[in-house]
């Protein structure tokens, strides 16, 4: 397993947490509305080659909340400021779901912030057809049951699995908090961005979707593919809305691969 | 002491097993909804109202709850205009408006103007969060409930009692020309009380504003806890907290015999009661507690501070009960919880001379100066209804007010709240007495 820390940054004026881990080129990564969900066999097999920069999302527990962010714009704002306060840009980043959303927004704001641009079942964008599927009204394991094809994944049970701790349900409740606060109405998506999005050019992208994914219809991967010029895309098949723990070794190969290009 | 009349006013042409079915109220399809029903119902509790009025309770108190069979006010303001017209000399008690999700406050404050002003000066306002299934019904964001609860108060109060025009730039309200022209009858503005079910947030922020504070049938033992909050923040305000400050509402069937009261009462389960206002996934929405009631709840599920029932928590996080369509066994499990409530003294079924005993240890524990009883849920006829009311407005009342005289139980209409000066470093008076809780079992 990788060497990986966790580290307190005064960064953009925000206390924000940052996971670190790994060696090589940095590669930002942008969790999830669930909350970062530890180091994965994902990150190990990537870290060999790339220095994972993974910063926690204020009002998620661990980096306070910010009282002046109230949209994933706001945030996308905030995550910019860290990344050339850093010194990373253009860096490259892999996001899942409404990190996904963050980062198009990042990219929306300044198209040359990004080396290469991973998607994974990104929210941000009206599906073309479908809906987001609703987080909100379900509860926590209803939600995490929805995210997977399947739910006897070994690496699935190992971080959602047995009983849950009263830390894990107030970290849970955290994060569906923040994201009810910044993604409520529009739910997960912004009208504008998909005509911002239009002004990125030459911008390395890749959407990534589980063929089995509930959470993202592949309504908002044409949406992406669309807004953004030269975007490419990939499904895995038989995965849901975790590919990189359903099928860890495609996930990687496919983002190994690209990186690289 | 104030004695106030109150109904959900139910959808009485459900069938049980759609409610047992849905697992709750809430969200049962409209696809069941009757109009010829919902007519003869609505004009049916109008005339109830009236009929409370009729038989000398000194308050009529109306509620509001959206997309649900359970109550059907869901424009309350709609039937308080009605009543206000229709009525004379009763009060006129709302509990409460939802302001976080109707998100319109300028127009509440028109509205209740409007409703003091045909009424003339007979309008209690209240105010409440809203369910947590409200927030979902009027996609109001429920990580902003509280902020927007407060801001709106605020708005309100600055409207009705800041000469006009102004402009208003909030954090989650924004208004060009504040200048409603309507103003209240009452100045400077109607009376509040605050119904809650034991959120220590609410009853801090009653106390800081010295509203009296209803408890909606809460357990005894956490809801003397919370008047002793209450107290205590009120001493840091600087005044004394006592009967004018607090008010209890208590589900309440009375029939001429004992047998007939048990066989109806049960209607205050039928489909599963409160408890099944809303599934757990809509009664916990994100963001809609604080964080240290989210702690509390995630260390100390068996608490009741926030009238979630262990087992709703245990649901949300684990995914929800399995489905049973053993509905007998379900009824069941409801009728031993309707045992158990009356056992608890949050349910009074009975005749007048059984529930009197009851009742007035209700009182002498709570000291509340605003009583409030709850009428029957489910569907029952009307007449047994109104035998229930006349039962309590002639038979329980008297003797209830006699006693409330006796503990020296003084209104909000009698002594302001918040009048009382606290000095510091003195003992606060009690505003609880917890003597008779050890013989029902409560003690502790």
């Amino acid at each position: 397993m990788a060497n990986w820390t966790e580290q307190k940054a005064h960064i953009a004026e925000a206390e924000l947490t940052l996971i670190k881990g790994g060696s090589g080129k940095p590669l930002l990564m942008l969790h999830d509305e669930l909350g970062f969900p530890g180091w994965m066999k994902w990150n190990d097999e990537l870290a060999a080659e790339h220095a994972f920069v993974i910063p926690l999302q204020p009002g998620f527990g661990k980096t306070p909340r910010l009282e002046w962010i109230r949209s994933f714009r706001d945030l996308a704002g905030l995550y910019s400021m860290a990344v050339r306060e850093m010194g990373l840009d253009p860096v490259d980043v892999v996001a899942f779901s409404a990190g996904g959303f963050i980062a198009a927004e990042m990219v929306a704001a300044d198209p040359k912030i990004f080396d290469h641009l991973i998607l994974v079942g990104p929210m941000g964008l009206k599906p073309e057809k479908g809906e987001i599927w609703d987080i909100f009204p379900v509860t926590i394991r209803t939600h995490l049951r929805a995210t997977v094809a399947d739910p006897g994944t070994t690496e699935f049970g190992e971080i959602y699995g047995g009983e849950m701790t009263p830390e894990q349900f107030e970290a849970f409740e955290d994060a569906r908090a923040e994201s009810a606060r910044i993604g409520w109405e529009p739910y997960m998506h912004n009208p504008s961005l998909p005509y911002l999005l239009r002004g990125v050019k030459n911008a390395s992208t890749l959407l990534i979707r589980g063929a089995e994914d509930r959470i993202v219809p592949p309504g908002c991967i044409a949406a992406y593919t669309k807004a953004i010029d030269g975007a490419k895309s990939v499904e895995i098949a038989n995965v849901g809305h975790r590919p990189e723990i359903e099928n860890a070794a495609e996930f990687v190969k496919i983002v190994q691969e690209f990186l690289a290009s | 002491m104030q004695i106030s009349y109150f109904t959900e006013r139910p959808y009485r042409g459900l069938n049980e097993d759609e409610i047992l079915k849905n697992k709750a109220y809430f969200a049962v399809s409209n696809a069941l909804f009757d109009r010829e029903q919902a007519a003869n119902d609505y004009n049916y509790y109008l005339d109830e109202y009236c009929y409370a009025e009729e038989l000398g309770f000194d308050a009529v108190a109306l509620n509001e709850h959206h997309g649900n069979p359970f109550c059907m006010g869901s424009v309350m303001n709609v039937e308080a205009s009605i009543l206000a017209r229709i009525t004379k000399k009763v009060r006129i008690v709302l509990i409460g408006n939802p302001l976080p999700v109707l998100k319109h406050p300028l127009r509440m404050a028109e509205e209740l103007a409007e409703i003091d002003l045909i009424s003339r000066g007979r309008l209690v306002t209240g105010w409440v969060r809203g369910a947590g299934s409200e927030q979902f019904f009027n996609n109001a964001n429920p990580a902003y409930n509280r902020e927007m609860f407060n801001e709106a108060h605020d708005f309100i109060v600055q409207a009705w009692t800041k000469p006009g025009p102004w402009r208003y730039e909030g954090k989650h309200f924004h208004y060009r020309h504040v200048n409603p022209w309507a103003l209240p009858y009452q100045k400077p503005h109607p009376p509040m009380w605050i119904p809650g079910v034991l959120s220590p947030e609410t009853a801090r922020w009653c106390a800081e504003h010295r509203y009296p504070y209803l408890g909606l049938g809460t357990a005894l033992g956490p809801t003397c806890d919370l008047w002793d909050f209450y107290a205590d923040e009120a001493a840091k305000h600087g005044y004394q907290a006592g009967p004018e400050n607090f008010g209890y509402l208590i589900p309440t069937f009375l029939a001429e015999t004992e047998e007939k009261a048990q066989e109806i009462g049960k209607n205050f389960v039928f489909g599963g009661g409160q408890n099944a206002f809303s599934r757990p996934e809509h009664t916990l929405p994100p963001g809609y507690n604080s964080k240290g009631a989210i702690r509390m709840l995630a260390k100390h599920p068996g608490g009741s501070w926030l009238g979630v029932s262990p087992e709703k928590l245990r649901a949300h996080s684990d995914g929800g009960r399995p489905d049973t369509t053993d509905f007998d066994t379900v009824r069941q499990k409801l009728l031993k919880g309707y045992g158990k409530a009356q056992k608890n003294l949050q349910l009074l079924i009975g005749t007048p001379e059984s529930v009197l005993p009851k009742a007035k240890t209700l009182l002498r524990v709570l000291r509340p100066s605003i009583f409030v009883f709850f009428n029957i849920q489910g569907p029952v006829g009307d007449e047994d209804r109104k035998t229930s009311m006349r039962l309590i407005a002639q038979e329980l009342t008297p003797q209830l007010r006699e006693y409330a005289k006796e503990i020296d139980l003084v209104d909000p209409f009698e002594r302001t709240p918040g009048s009382v000066a606290y000095r510091n470093g003195v003992t606060r008076d009690p505003v609880v007495d917890r003597e008779p809780l050890a013989a029902l079992g409560m003690a502790g």
